[in-house]
């Protein structure tokens, strides 16, 4: 239970740093990961099942087929993002509605990609997982391994991501949510900047959705509804558990927030009929819980300190 | 070196009519000289300045600087070689990053690399940099920029326009929105960061004895051209009554204008 919590938590997690990047470092409320974190899945599913079908002599491809899924969930994700930044910067669309056209569009696009079908069942040709248990089994306990994965990915990422955000591409680009101007000043042009991190921050909804997709043991279509929401409410509950303005730390509370965000769920779906609540409410939960984090940073802003500005929600 | 020729900028106005803010205006400053722009409310200084960064186009004219015509180049692209303040001092910093990123942000123009912005060398640098504004704040650059209060983010702003040595450097109005105390501070930080970068500089203000002071050349703008341009030994005569005494002439004759006109 426990593990199935941190697992889940973790490749989640992946989906709410681009959730983060989107909304509180360039500050667009991009809703394309609804369409780019079931891409990646897509992308993986399609990957593997064509390597275990790949006729002899592609030995190459069935060894490979597990890096090239995660890089092709990462490419197919990147891919979203890049199409709502292009309809958002050329045409001067809004970020909602360039993201909902994305999304829109990828839902006929993943299917496509899945074969035409909504799903692409992995359980008798998963190599990510497999890969997993065998590369790491030496490591860890059997039935730890595939946590051992989860927490080295999300560690990754989330380093790489720590790392970017402290080069000079990186602090352009928080000082481009804050203060547009303040990155036009010094002579970045603030629509390839803001594409980077819109390409980014879908990549990891992508790669998080092929790593999803390996967990789960399928792909399916519409494994993007309410990803955004999910996200959103990770990154709120990891700032409200930890409170900093370094950017590692607010990188790092996303992953604990996000496995917060997965434990309080697994507590609505184990325990939750105590309060007469079903699996049907998890929506509902998840939204209140967004309201009442939003609640509570601002009322608690209020609190401690007469600020000139709230938290952007 | 910046030579503004015959630029006219015009707003769109509800009802067809353009708003015509800048007329046919004509300005060329050398290298290394301060130019104080002054003139009544409306008469297109911060558009002239505008013109210049690219935040507004031209109608028709063109703007060259240091030789190379930037007429058509978009802001963020002019910005390479332009320094800005304006009179927001929330305008030209990122609130919610330290006053170590931001001087780091401001430190070099132009296209980002992959590589960490502040090192322990750079950081060294930026706290000397810093100290100079005699503020202290070289011993706050890990807090965010939104803890600073007016005077000392327009300070900030001051020194991270500088900083890369740009080629013009354009003030719109950048001490209007401070105290008197805090107004003399950054008044004094400009006039000792243009001398000592050797900036080219063009400065709008409110301030007749601030436009006399700072500047070697003053230039009087109304209803969208220069009226009146004093420099040299001229200028130095001048005092304020001298200006608007200046000024008033110069409206008197623009309404003479204007009747001939109506006849």
């Amino acid at each position: 239970m426990i593990q199935g919590i941190l697992v889940e938590g973790l490749v989640y997690g992946i989906l709410a740093l681009g959730v983060f990047i989107s909304f509180r470092i360039l500050d667009f409320a991009d809703l394309s990961v609804e369409g780019s974190f079931p891409a990646g899945a897509a992308a993986a599913a399609a990957i593997v099942t064509a390597a275990a079908r790949a006729e002899g002599g592609a030995a190459w491809f069935a060894a490979a087929a597990p890096f090239l899924a995660v890089a092709a969930g990462f490419a197919a994700g990147g891919l979203a993002g890049f199409a709502t930044s292009l309809v958002h910067h050329k045409l001067k669309v809004p970020p909602l509605l360039a993201g909902i056209v994305t999304m829109t569009g990828f839902y006929s696009i993943n299917l496509r990609v899945l074969g035409g079908r909504p799903n692409l069942p992995l359980i008798k040709n998963n190599p990510l997982l497999d890969g997993a248990r065998s590369w790491l089994g030496a490591l860890a306990p059997p039935d730890l391994a595939l946590l051992a994965a989860a927490l080295l990915s999300a560690l990754a990422v989330a380093g790489i991501l720590d790392l970017f955000f402290h080069t000079e591409k990186g602090i352009a680009m928080g000082a481009l949510g804050d203060n547009e101007a303040s990155v036009i000043q010094v002579g970045v042009n603030p629509a390839s900047l803001r594409t980077l991190g819109i390409v980014l921050a879908n990549g990891l909804a992508g790669l998080s959705g092929a790593l999803a997709a390996a967990y789960q043991g399928f792909a399916d279509v519409n494994f993007g509804a309410g990803v955004v929401a999910a996200g959103l409410a990770s990154v709120m509950l990891g700032e409200l558990a930890i409170k900093s303005h370094y950017i590692g730390v607010q990188i790092f509370r996303v992953l604990f927030g996000s496995i917060l965000f997965r434990g309080l769920m697994y507590a609505a779906r184990s325990w939750g009929y105590l309060a007469g609540i079903t699996p049907n409410d998890l929506r509902l939960l998840t939204a209140l819980l967004i309201v009442g984090a939003v609640a509570v940073s601002k009322y608690a802003i209020k609190r401690t300190k007469p600020s000139r500005r709230g938290g952007k929600a | 070196m910046i030579r503004v020729e015959s630029a006219t900028v015009a707003f769109a106005q509800g009802g067809g009519e353009d708003r015509v803010v800048l007329k046919g205006l004509s300005l060329e400053v050398p290298r290394g000289q301060t130019v104080s722009i002054i003139g009544s409310n409306g008469a297109g200084k911060s558009t002239l300045l505008n013109a210049i960064a690219g935040t507004v186009p031209l109608v028709s004219g063109s703007i060259v600087v240091d030789g190379r015509d930037c007429t058509r180049d978009p802001e963020w692209a002019r910005a390479a070689y332009l320094g800005r303040v304006r009179q927001n001092p929330l305008a030209g910093t990122a609130g919610d990053m330290t006053i170590l990123d931001n001087l780091a942000l401001a430190s070099r123009k132009g296209r980002r690399r992959l590589r960490l912005a502040v090192t322990p060398s750079i950081a060294r640098d930026l706290a000397g940099r810093v100290a100079e504004l005699g503020m202290g704040l070289e011993n706050r650059l890990r807090e965010n920029v939104s803890k600073l209060s007016g005077g000392q983010r327009q300070a900030l702003t001051l020194l991270m326009a500088v900083l890369s040595r740009p080629s013009v450097l354009l003030l719109d109005e950048h001490t209007a929105a401070l105290d008197p105390a805090n107004a003399d501070l950054v008044s004094a930080l400009t006039k000792r960061f243009i001398a000592e970068y050797g900036l080219t500089a063009l400065i709008v203000t409110h301030d007749m004895k601030r436009a006399l002071d700072q500047a070697g050349r003053v230039v009087m703008m109304h209803e969208g051209r220069i009226v009146a341009d004093v420099e040299g030994a001229e200028k130095e005569r001048m005092g304020v009554p001298d200006l608007v005494d200046l000024f008033r002439q110069a409206r008197g004759s623009d309404y003479a204008e204007d009747r001939d006109l109506l006849r």
